[in-house]
């Protein structure tokens, strides 16, 4: 069976530093796989690495079998990998309409577009507010990023990755930062994504990983640990140590 | 107007979009001794059109955007002093083109470098563009200047007349071409595209857009705009001198756009507009001092109206509506 991601010892050195060190992942299609360890792991290192903005020193990264580490980022896009940001990277001054509608319209190849309005572009607008829909977010649809709480800006994350309509998703600790009152609505958001999507969620909410993820894996110091189901990582004597503690399972 | 970029943005032209060409044609038939005056206004308009297209929308920070006027001026300077071509609207083609080459060909390395690099860059190409229109006296009449413009009446019929009434209307329906073209632009996928890229780089290459290319066909274009409105001064004045290339012209620009407000489109009406009265006005009255008077005006506006004289217009109407739903 095709994976929908792998990635084969892959490597990142800053000098004498290493970050990521021969890293194997493998993601099937519509699994919902978690990366966690401490921090200064390497994850959002590896993230990073698998979205081609930053090129690993060895190794290989594979999308649907395709190897795409020597791609751009926007090839990569192009081929089905989306990503949301640890820190939200979105265009603060836009209305929520427009950081969705962006990311749509430069999936459906019409974001270069020179003379049509911008908002003649129907289906992009329309599907743009099915996506703000399903995340409870119309209201606020024409509010400016940066007027929205922040739990909410989170939310616009996820729908501008989802708008490019992802075979494979990375979500880097899309929680971070969110009142624990609004970080269910995050896990509610995540429930509905389509099951057709292998997602990739780095987190450090505990709950929220093993309520998530049906595979995880463990990184520590840039290395894989382990890798299981979330009962097996659970009982695991070398992740209690390092990174759960002894309280867990 | 602030930032009209985006999916929700309705582009129908609103009424007091109208008004500057309700004002401008008024001036045309009010002040006809202030023509000359006038279509220079106009055209540096044009000229910071051009410029908010790239700083303002695609957030390029530029130092060097008068090679473009200035190659636009000397090109068609030289074709009608040196080589005998005439017709305005050839000429104006000609300066788009050698402008148009400059831009693709200077943007296409300066936007693979960011920050410091980049506007140290764009000085550079600004000030090696003035140094060879310095040096090459026979083509381009050197410090001297290049005289003899001679341009033939528009379509054969509208002669370029001492009172600037033919100038004016050109320029003026110049304008209105370009600000159509850029208010398209502005509204398209393309303009919202290059206001992303102004908010956030990094997540326009996450979505998978071609930022690298958005960038270089955005300061193409402004530098063919900017082209043309270097050979609209050329017409209009029949003379070209070395003033329209280096530092200078290209920081005095930015003034003038920073003043009107920047990314808003009628910034860069607002600001030629203002500084080049007030230029006039204070160089008049105080000759030596007139830029200790620009220079107060830049200051009061970058600390107590950052969005420039349009921000504070927008600033007041806000405060207007607040008050009125109070």
């Amino acid at each position: 069976m095709t994976l929908a991601l792998e990635t084969r010892a892959l490597c990142k050195s800053f000098g004498a530093l290493t970050v990521a060190d021969r890293v194997d992942l493998r993601l099937e299609a519509g699994v919902r796989h978690a990366l966690i360890g401490p921090n200064g792991a390497g994850k959002t290192t590896l993230v990073n690495m698998i979205t081609g903005r930053l090129a690993p020193s060895a190794g290989q990264i594979f999308l649907a079998g395709e190897d795409v580490t020597r791609l751009s980022q926007a090839a990569r896009v192009r081929r089905g990998l989306g990503r949301t940001f640890q820190i939200n990277a979105l265009f603060r001054d836009m209305s929520v309409l427009d950081n969705v509608a962006l990311g749509i319209a430069e999936r459906d190849g019409v974001g270069g577009r020179l003379w049509r309005p911008a908002s003649a572009h129907v289906r992009v607008c329309a599907e743009a507010l099915e996506l703000l829909a399903m995340f409870g977010l119309t209201d606020d649809a024409d509010r400016r990023v940066l007027d929205l709480p922040y739990g909410k800006q989170r939310l616009v994350e996820i729908a501008i990755a989802l708008g490019l309509r992802p075979t494979v998703l990375l979500l880097d600790e899309p929680a971070a930062g969110v009142p624990s009152l609004e970080s269910h609505r995050i896990l509610e958001s995540l429930e509905r994504l389509p099951a057709s999507i292998a997602i990739l969620i780095i987190e450090h909410d505990m709950d929220l990983v093993f309520r998530f993820a049906q595979r995880i894996t463990v990184l520590v110091q840039g290395e894989v640990l382990c890798e299981g189901a979330p009962a097996e990582i659970a009982d695991d004597p070398r992740v209690r140590r390092v990174y759960l503690g002894e309280r867990r399972g | 107007m602030k930032r009209p970029a985006g999916y929700g943005a309705d582009p129908t032209i609103r009424w007091t979009e109208w008004l500057p060409w309700i004002a401008a044609v008024a001036v045309f038939f009010l002040l006809p001794e202030y023509l000359l005056f006038g279509a220079r206004i106009l055209t540096y308009i044009l000229f910071a059109l051009s410029l908010d297209l790239i700083l303002g929308y695609a957030g390029i920070v530029t130092l060097g955007h008068s090679a473009f006027f200035g190659l636009g001026a000397y090109t068609a300077g030289i074709l009608a002093a040196r080589v005998g071509l005439h017709d305005p609207l050839v000429l104006l083609a000609a300066a788009a083109v050698a402008a148009a080459l400059l831009g693709v060909a200077t943007g296409a390395v300066i936007l693979r470098t960011r920050g410091l690099t980049q506007l140290m860059l764009t000085l550079a190409i600004a000030a090696v563009c003035l140094e060879i229109a310095n040096k090459a006296t026979p083509i381009t009449g050197g410090a001297d200047g290049l005289s003899g413009v001679t341009i033939a009446p528009i379509l054969g019929l509208f002669r370029f007349d001492l009172f600037g009434k033919t100038a004016y209307l050109y320029c003026l329906l110049m304008l209105f071409a370009f600000w159509w073209v850029v208010r398209r632009l502005v509204y398209s996928p393309f303009g919202a595209a290059l206001t992303g890229i102004r908010e956030n780089t990094p997540r326009m290459h996450a979505i998978g857009a071609p930022v690298y290319r958005r960038l270089l066909i955005a300061y193409t274009l402004a530098a063919t705009i900017a082209g043309v409105a270097g050979a609209l001064l050329t017409q209009t004045n029949q003379f070209v001198g070395l003033n329209v290339l280096g530092f200078e012209p290209s920081g005095e620009l930015v003034v003038m756009l920073v003043l009107g407000g920047v990314g808003r489109v009628y910034g860069a009406f607002v600001g030629p507009l203002v500084y080049l009265i007030a230029q006039d006005v204070l160089a008049k009255q105080f000759p030596q001092y007139w830029y200790l008077g620009i220079g107060l005006i830049l200051v009061l506006v970058v600390l107590f109206a950052r969005g420039g004289l349009l921000g504070i217009a927008d600033a007041l109407a806000a405060r207007r509506r607040r008050r009125g739903m109070a």
